[in-house]
C-alpha cells in the first residue's frame, strides 16, 4: 500500500469507467507534439511503405481515397496519462494496405511529415487493429490532430498513433524511434503501464 | 522507473491560482531543465490519482520544485494549490522527458516563448543558466492575461538584470500595465520580430503553454524562418477547439 496523501479523497469512485492503470478520463482532446505542427499539402502527400527488399508500394492521396475505408469507434490513451473512450474516426485498415505486401520482417518503423518517428512489432499493425485515419468526429482530420493523415493503433499509447503518417519501413530488427530513443517505452502497452523505459 | 516518497516541506504562492511546491526527495539525483515529474496522491482507501507536472527549479540534489496552476474541476491541482501543506505526503517518479531539455552547457542563444503557467520549465532552464554561469544569450517572452498573472516576475527582474545576458518581453493578453506601450493582445508576428532572436541567430527555441498558444507560437516561429527541429514545443490542455 502506498503511503496516503492526507485529505486527499479524489474523484467520486463510482464515476470512474474502466481505464488502463494510472489513467484519467478526459472529454477534451489534447494535442501532445514535439514541435510545430507540420502542414502537408493533399497535392504532395503520399503514404509508402518500404520492404526490407527496398520494394516501395505507394499512394498518392486520390489513389489512398479509393481505397475501401471503414467507420470505426475507439478508446484512446495518451502516456501523459489522460484517455478519451468512444471516438469515431474514418480510415483504411492497414490490413488494406499490406495486402499486396510481400514481406518477412517482424517490425514496422513508422515515419512523418516534420520528421517525427515511432516503431512498433508489425503483427500489432495487422488483423484490424490499426488505420491510416483521416477523418475525426465526421470531419477533415485536423494538422493540430494529424492531418491530413495519420496512424491509429488505439491499443497502444497515443505517441504510437504517429500524427502526419508518411510511411513504413518495414525491417527484420526493432529501431526505437522519437520518444522511444527519449526514454519511453519500446512497446507502450496502456494496460501493462509500460510508459518509460524499463517499465 | 520506481514510486519514490516525497514530502511537501514549503509552499508558497505565486499567484491567485498558482502555487510553487517543494519536495523533498531522498536521493534524487536532480534533473535536466525542462524535464517533468509524475506525482501521485494516494486517498485513504487506496484510490490513486496521478498528473505530470514540469519541475520549475533549477537542478538540485534531494529536491524539487514543481509550479502548479489550479485547473477549476481538476482533481489534483486543487489539491496541490489548496489543500497540501508541509509534512504532507506524495510519490514522485522521474525525472521524466528527454527531449524538451536544455544543457547549460549550450552556446548558441536561447529563446524561451510561455504562456501562461508553460512559464514552469522555463523557469528551470533559466534558474539553470544563472547557477552555471552561462553566457548564452537568452531571451524570454512571456505571454500573461494581465500584470498580477505573471508567475516568477520578480525574480525574473532580478534574472535580467544589465549584465546578465536576459531580456524578459511580456505580451499582456487581456490587461497592461499603466504606460505599456503596447495594446493588449495576444503574441503576433510583430512581437516575435522584436522581442525574439532572429531566425539567422539559430537559436535553441522552446515553447511551453496552452495548446493554442503553442500551436500559434510555433507556427509564427516557423514561418520567420527558424527551423522547425530547432523549436521544442510542450503543449497542456484542451485544444480549444470543437468536442
Amino acid at each position: 500500500m502506498a503511503l496516503i496523501s492526507r485529505g486527499f479523497s479524489g474523484r467520486p469512485r463510482s464515476d470512474e469507467p474502466d481505464l488502463p492503470p494510472g489513467q484519467y478520463l478526459t472529454s477534451d482532446f489534447p494535442v501532445l507534439s514535439a514541435g510545430p505542427t507540420p502542414r502537408v499539402p493533399l497535392d504532395t502527400w503520399a503514404f509508402t511503405i518500404v520492404t526490407e527488399a527496398g520494394e516501395r508500394h505507394s499512394w498518392d492521396w486520390k489513389a489512398f481515397r479509393q481505397l475501401p475505408a471503414e467507420d470505426l469507434t475507439v478508446d484512446l490513451h495518451c502516456v501523459t496519462r489522460w484517455s478519451k473512450l468512444g471516438t469515431s474516426w474514418r480510415g483504411v485498415s492497414l490490413d488494406t494496405l499490406l495486402e499486396d505486401v510481400e514481406t518477412a520482417a517482424e517490425y514496422a518503423h513508422v515515419r512523418s511529415y516534420g520528421g517525427y518517428t515511432t516503431n512498433l512489432p508489425l503483427e500489432d499493425l495487422l488483423d484490424g487493429q490499426a488505420w491510416i485515419a483521416f477523418e475525426y468526429d465526421g470531419e477533415d482530420l485536423a494538422p493540430e490532430h494529424g492531418g491530413p493523415a495519420r496512424l491509429l493503433v488505439p491499443h497502444l499509447y497515443l505517441w504510437k498513433s504517429a500524427k502526419w503518417v508518411q510511411g513504413l519501413i518495414l525491417t527484420p530488427e526493432d529501431e526505437p524511434g522519437f520518444w522511444e530513443t527519449a526514454g519511453y517505452h519500446i512497446y507502450g502497452d496502456p494496460w501493462r503501464e509500460q510508459r518509460y523505459a524499463g517499465d | 522507473m520506481r514510486w519514490q516518497p516525497a514530502e511537501v516541506s514549503a509552499v508558497h504562492a505565486e499567484t491567485q491560482s498558482a502555487r510553487t511546491l517543494t519536495l523533498r526527495v531522498e536521493g534524487w539525483a536532480g534533473h535536466l531543465p525542462g524535464q517533468h515529474v509524475d506525482v501521485r496522491l494516494t486517498a485513504a482507501d487506496g484510490y490513486t490519482a496521478t498528473r505530470s507536472y514540469s519541475i520549475s527549479s533549477a537542478p538540485a540534489e534531494g529536491e524539487l520544485e514543481i509550479t502548479v496552476d489550479e485547473v477549476r474541476g481538476g482533481e489534483v491541482s486543487p489539491y496541490l494549490v489548496r489543500d497540501a501543506a508541509p509534512g504532507d505526503a506524495v510519490e514522485v517518479r522521474g525525472p521524466l522527458g528527454g527531449w524538451f531539455v536544455w544543457s547549460p552547457d549550450s552556446i548558441r542563444p536561447l529563446q524561451l516563448v510561455a504562456g501562461g503557467s508553460g512559464i514552469a520549465p522555463l523557469m528551470s532552464m533559466l534558474r539553470a543558466r544563472a547557477a552555471a554561469g552561462s553566457t548564452a544569450p537568452a531571451r524570454l517572452l512571456y505571454s500573461v492575461r494581465r500584470p498580477g498573472a505573471a508567475i516568477f516576475a520578480a525574480e525574473l527582474e532580478r534574472l535580467a538584470a544589465p549584465g546578465s545576458g536576459l531580456e524578459v518581453t511580456y505580451a499582456y493578453t487581456r490587461a497592461v500595465p499603466p504606460g505599456w506601450p503596447r495594446p493588449a493582445g495576444r503574441v503576433d508576428a510583430r512581437l516575435l520580430a522584436e522581442a525574439a532572436w532572429p531566425a539567422d541567430r539559430s537559436p535553441d527555441v522552446y515553447v511551453c503553454g496552452p495548446t493554442g498558444f503553442v500551436e500559434t507560437a510555433a507556427d509564427l516561429l516557423v514561418a520567420a524562418g527558424h527551423s522547425a527541429t530547432d523549436v521544442r514545443t510542450e503543449r497542456f490542455g484542451p485544444t480549444g477547439s470543437t468536442s
